[in-house]
Formats: structure tokens, C-alpha cells, sequence
């Protein structure tokens, strides 16, 4: 069944090309992406089937043996993050053509939505399925000029200030990731991960530190880790909701997909694990503190987008097999659910005209539907039983306990604390936006500068929900229910994928065969 | 392999010079302080495989060739650089069209601090006066190149 792997990376890289030929006919371009991201989801769907029933399945790309060629791996954690970033990417694509239906356009100029939305479909895919450091970086290359160009779609005034920062941070982490490269070259010969894991070993402890804390670096970045992701809560809110919506759950969980292959499979045992807590404290504490502070919907998203991240990077930090099954867990889990605020953010804005918390007001008893779609997921984000955010945090919350060193303790401390003050964020919002008597009519040439300035694009308050917006954010929110559901046999999934990382064997045996060269 | 030192010191002339230069505020510099910085991240891997003759099989003993990955590494970075660069050149076009300067503005929030600041004022004081102005980014959209793809594109309907 390995001729399933590169279908991932393949099938939404020729639906890019095709879209790009139907740039006059927006209707079939529709056609042409929902049907690529539909046969997407389904290939990533069987090709988790595969890998939990066969183990991984590797690729060599063009025939070429791996220490030569470029290998494609699909184990159990890439497998599942195809899956949940396919079901993901598939809702937002249809929310967005709802969105540019009811707005006209304005907002997402569909003729270059479309291809580029389906090559950072691609570039994540590449990401994930990569078995060869070089084309990690080619896969994240590609993802991110794809969100350059979306982030400044319009090239509005807002949004090449904030695309200016995100462009050149973003560049910043990619040449230290390609120094990395280089150097991880000079010193061992090779970019095969399967390869490298063999060789790192043998390096003297001094060198494998530097390169050990270069690549976290470069990852960090891109996953938003706390000192490092000053960039995010600045331009991700500017973009177009669905843009958003689909950067908050993929791009920075790309990163920490990276940071746990980094862990797990290059530097096992690493000498900064230790570290990789504190940050992860550091990072789930100021991104909730950074979150409370906020008056705008999408800005006090992107923070708890931020300290969500602290939860991931502290499975990966005990770095135990219920640790990182709790951390697998929880991407899975927080790139579904944060997808679906920001989608939600974008139907407020559709529909009271704004995300400041400071105007809107009475929104459950103007959109009941609406409020509904924001608690549940809003009450899973801070981790309410029985929902997933829940069962992921107790997973984390569990393996912290198991591993019972002070640093452990003090992270169960720290994931409880983010918990709460994310209920009490959320809850504002709730109470601002939904519960509150609507506020009184302000004339909105007084103080609607604001808004636009931060959100970018301007809603028709009171303007009726386009049912294809309401429909894939129903969907979402279902998913997240879903994941609730299946929550038990996930954990297998996890824990099994967890097992293969820490064990290494099953990833390198199955690239090479006859053992490393 | 023996390192060169000559390379060593280029490398870490361009690192310098780059990352002076992207800390600069106009974004034009910051372009050419990334253009640098990538370039010494080329020198870098070239510097990480052997050097050596041409390698073409049967042309020389496998000992004396050069390792060829770190030179398509450095091609296919090339590539994306030159792409990035370009769509930053871009962006520091539109930035001088809309704004008269390419100069790299502080974030929403420290704006927000600094007005404050300024107006030593309650928790309030930031409403209603933010540099940006609605009308000015309306007016922006009027003279853009992909609107009027996206018109054409959307005429039939």
C-alpha cells in the first residue's frame, strides 16, 4: 500500500495547478478544490488504516534507495496528523466559499485563493510525511510562502504591516533551520532522519547540543513557543477568518510535530529536555495572561493559541509514552477545536459587524444557533468534562503525575492554572459578547476605525449567516464531539504512536530494511 | 575535511552584515540583510560537503569528487530565496504606495502602549483613536492589481 503515501502531498499540488487554469470560472475552481481536499481526507484516512494495521510505509521517491533519495514515511503520529489537518483544511476551504459568496468577494480575491490555499495544503502534507530533513525544510518552504500570500491577500494597509513582520520573523526561523541543516550535513553526512538517528548518537555531546538546540530553535519559532512568538497574536487576527482559522490549527502544530520528531527520533534523551518544560510552563502561562488582557475576539484567540502550545511541548518534555500520547492527543485535539473558534470569530463578525468584545453584546439572544456553536467548543478549549480538551489535559495531567519530579509537578500545576484562567478568558467572552444586554447603537463612523484596523475587513453587521459558513463550522464542531466519543480508541492510536517513538526501531527499520548503512 | 578559512570568515562577515541589517527599520534594508544572511547560509553548506573534481561518474576516482548534494541543497535554497525576495520587494512596494515610507511599523499592541503612555490616561483611553484609519485602507483597495483579476474573474455571475 505504499504507493498511498505520496498521494497526501501529490493530489492537492495538481489541484493547485488545475484551479491556477480555471482561474476565470470560479465555479469549477470550487469544484476542482473541494474535490481535491474530499480525495485528500480519504487517502490520509486510509493510510492511518494502513499504518495502525501494517506499520509505517515509506517511499523511496523516483526508486532511489533512502541514504541516496528522498524518502516519504507515514507512521502513526504522521498518519493521524494527516487525517485530523485533511478533515480540517476540507471545512474551512467550504466555509470560505460561503464566506466569499455572502461578502462578495471582497475580503479573499477567490481567483488566487484557491491554488494557494490548496500548495499550503500540500506544504503541510509534505511536512508531516517527510523522511529526510531537507525536504522538512522544502515542506515548510512551500507552507509558508503559501501563508505569506494569504495573510496579505487584499494587500490592505493592515494587512502588509502585519505581513511584513510575519514574513521576515518567519525567513528569520527558516535560515536558522537551513544553518542547522548545514551544519547537521558537515557533521554526520546525511539528512535521512532514519539515518541520522544512527549517527547523532555517535557525535560528541557538545556537538549534538548545538545542533540539538538550533533545530528546536528554528522549530520553536514556528510552533510559537513562548519567547519566540511575539508574531503570532500580531498578524495571524489581520487575515480573513478562515485564513486564520486554518493557520491557528495547522501551521504552528506543524512545528510541534516537528519538535516531537526532533525529540523523539534525532535527539532521544536530550540534555534539554529540562528546559523544554520551562518553556513549556513559560508558554502556557503567558499565553493565558497575554489572552486575559485581550478586548478582541480573534486577538484573545490567537493568545490562547499561544498557551495551548505550553501543553504540547510539556508531553513532549517528559517525554514518556503516556507524556507524548497525551501530547499527540492534544494536537490532535487543539487543531480541531481552535480551527473551530476562529471560525466561530469569523460568524460573529458576520454577524454583529465586529470581534471587539467592547460592541458586541446580546448575540445569544440575536443568533441562539451562534451561541450554541461558540460554548461547546469554547467549554472543550478550557477543558470542561466530558470533552476531549478535557480527557487531553487529564491525559497530560496524568503523565505528569507518573513521572513525579518537582519540575513535573510544578507543569500539573501550571497545565491546571492555564486551565482555569482559560475558562475564566472564554467566559468573558461568553458574558461580553453573548449574555450582555446588546449595547446601545453607537454611531459607527465614532469608533469603528478600531475595528477595521485590527480585523481588516469589514462585516455587515446584522447581515443574516450564509448557511454554507454555519454548515462546516457545524461540522467542526462535531468532529470535536466526535473526538470525545472515539476518545478511547484514539488513545490507542496515540499510545501505540507514542510506543514507536520512543522506541525508534519500527521508523528505521521500516526506511531501511537491512539495518542503516 | 579540513575547514577554510578564508570561507569561515565570509560566512561570518555576511551572518554579521545580515543580521545588522535586519534589525535596520525600512524593510528595503531588511531585504538585503536577508539576502546576505542566506547567501552565508550557502557558503555554510557548501562548506559542509567535501570539495573535490566534478562528479561525473568514470571523469575522476570516486576519492577526488566533490559531494554534489550540498550543491543542490544550496540550489533549491536559492530558488526559494530568490522567491521570497521577490515577494518581499513586493511587499515593500505596496507598503511605500500605501504609506509614502517601507519603514517596518510597531504591533498593535505596543501602539496601543505607547498612546497611553502618551496620554497617561485610565484603561479606556485607547478606543477610539488608532493610527490606522478605515478610509484609508477602503481607498487603498481601489488600485490593486488582483482586484481587478478577481473582477474579471467573477464577471460572468
Amino acid at each position: 500500500m505504499t504507493f498511498l503515501v505520496p498521494l497526501p502531498v501529490i493530489i492537492p499540488l495538481l489541484g493547485a495547478g488545475l484551479t491556477l487554469m480555471l482561474v476565470r470560472n470560479p465555479q469549477a475552481q470550487r469544484a476542482v478544490s473541494l474535490t481535491t481536499l474530499s480525495a485528500t481526507l480519504a487517502v490520509a484516512s486510509a493510510l492511518l488504516f494502513v499504518t495502525v494495521r501494517d506499520g509505517p510505509q515509506v517511499m523511496a521517491i523516483g526508486g532511489w534507495a533512502p541514504p541516496m533519495g528522498i524518502v516519504l514515511v507515514a507512521d502513526k503520529l504522521a498518519a493521524l496528523m494527516l487525517v485530523v489537518s485533511a478533515a480540517v483544511t476540507l471545512c474551512v476551504l467550504v466555509y470560505s466559499i460561503g464566506q466569499g459568496m455572502a461578502d462578495g468577494d471582497e475580503g479573499t480575491p477567490l481567483s488566487i485563493y484557491h491554488p494557494t490555499y490548496l500548495v499550503l495544503t500540500a506544504g503541510v502534507t509534505n511536512a508531516f510525511l517527510s523522511g529526510d530533513l531537507f525536504n522538512l525544510y522544502v515542506g515548510f518552504e512551500v507552507l509558508l510562502v503559501a501563508s505569506y500570500v494569504l495573510l496579505t491577500l487584499g494587500s490592505t494597509e493592515n494587512r502588509i504591516r502585519a505581513g511584513t513582520t510575519y514574513v521576515v520573523v518567519s525567513l528569520l526561523s527558516s535560515v536558522v533551520f537551513l544553518t542547522a541543516l548545514g551544519l547537521v550535513y558537515g557533521a554526520t553526512g546525511t539528512l535521512n532522519m532514519a539515518q541520522l538517528a544512527g549517527r547523532l548518537d555517535d557525535l560528541p555531546g557538545n556537538l549534538t547540543l548545538i545542533l540539538h538546540v538550533m533545530l528546536l530553535l528554528a522549530f520553536g519559532i514556528k510552533a510559537a513557543v513562548f519567547p519566540l512568538a511575539a508574531w503570532l497574536p500580531d498578524s495571524y487576527p489581520t487575515a480573513p477568518a478562515p485564513v486564520t482559522a486554518v493557520f491557528a490549527g495547522l501551521l504552528t502544530k506543524v512545528g510541534v510535530y516537528a519538535i516531537i520528531r526532533t525529540e523523539t527520533l534525532l535527539f532521544p534523551g536530550g540534555r534539554i529536555t529540562d528546559f523544554l518544560m520551562v518553556f513549556a510552563l513559560a508558554t502556557m502561562i503567558m499565553g493565558i495572561l497575554g489572552a486575559v488582557a485581550q478586548s478582541d475576539i480573534k486577538r484573545l484567540l490567537s493568545f490562547t493559541l499561544i498557551s495551548h502550545i505550553g501543553y504540547m511541548l510539556f508531553g513532549v518534555g517528559l517525554s514518556t509514552i503516556s507524556g507524548l500520547s497525551g501530547a499527540i492527543f492534544y494536537v490532535a485535539h487543539h487543531i480541531t477545536i481552535q480551527t473551530t473558534l476562529f471560525l466561530v470569530a469569523g460568524l460573529i463578525e458576520q454577524r454583529g459587524g465586529t470581534t471587539s468584545l467592547e460592541r458586541l453584546g446580546g448575540m445569544a439572544r440575536l443568533t441562539p444557533l451562534l451561541s450554541v456553536l461558540f460554548f461547546v467548543p469554547a467549554l472543550n478549549l478550557a477543558g470542561i468534562p466530558p470533552f476531549s480538551g478535557y480527557l487531553g489535559k487529564l491525559g497530560l495531567i496524568q503523565a505528569g503525575v507518573d513521572v513525579a519530579t518537582p519540575l513535573a509537578y510544578l507543569l500539573v500545576a501550571g497545565g491546571i492554572a492555564t486551565s482555569l484562567l482559560t475558562l475564566y478568558a472564554i467566559s468573558r467572552v461568553w458574558n461580553l459578547a453573548f449574555w450582555r444586554s446588546p449595547q446601545a447603537e453607537t454611531p459607527p463612523e465614532a469608533d469603528d476605525d478600531r475595528d477595521e484596523a485590527t480585523t481588516g475587513g469589514p462585516g455587515q453587521p446584522g447581515s443574516l449567516l450564509p448557511r454554507l459558513m454555519v454548515a462546516p463550522t457545524f461540522a467542526l464542531v462535531a468532529l470535536t464531539i466526535l473526538l470525545t466519543v472515539v476518545a478511547g480508541p484514539l488513545f490507542e492510536i496515540t499510545s501505540q504512536a507514542a510506543t514507536d517513538l520512543i522506541a525508534r526501531t519500527p521508523y528505521i527499520e521500516a526506511v531501511f530494511p537491512d539495518g542503516a548503512p | 575535511m579540513i575547514p577554510n578559512l578564508v570561507y569561515i570568515a565570509v560566512i561570518g562577515v555576511l551572518f554579521g552584515a545580515g543580521v545588522s541589517l535586519i534589525l535596520e527599520r525600512t524593510l528595503t534594508r531588511v531585504i538585503i540583510g536577508v539576502i546576505l544572511l542566506c547567501n552565508g547560509v550557502n557558503l555554510l553548506i557548501l562548506m559542509s560537503g567535501s570539495p573535490g573534481t566534478s562528479p561525473i561518474v568514470g571523469a575522476s576516482p570516486e576519492e577526488d569528487m566533490s559531494d554534489p548534494l550540498p550543491q543542490a541543497m544550496i540550489l533549491t535554497a536559492i530558488v526559494i530565496t530568490l522567491g521570497i525576495t521577490a515577494f518581499l520587494l513586493a511587499l515593500a512596494y505596496r507598503s511605500w504606495q500605501l504609506l509614502g515610507h517601507d519603514e517596518v511599523q510597531d504591533d498593535v499592541e505596543d501602539r496601543r502602549i505607547m498612546e497611553l503612555a502618551e496620554r497617561a490616561e485610565g484603561p479606556h483611553a485607547d478606543e477610539n483613536d488608532d493610527s490606522d484609519d478605515s478610509d484609508e485602507s477602503d481607498e487603498s483597495d481601489d488600485d490593486m492589481p488582483q482586484d481587478h483579476g478577481a473582477d474579471r474573474g467573477r464577471s460572468p455571475r
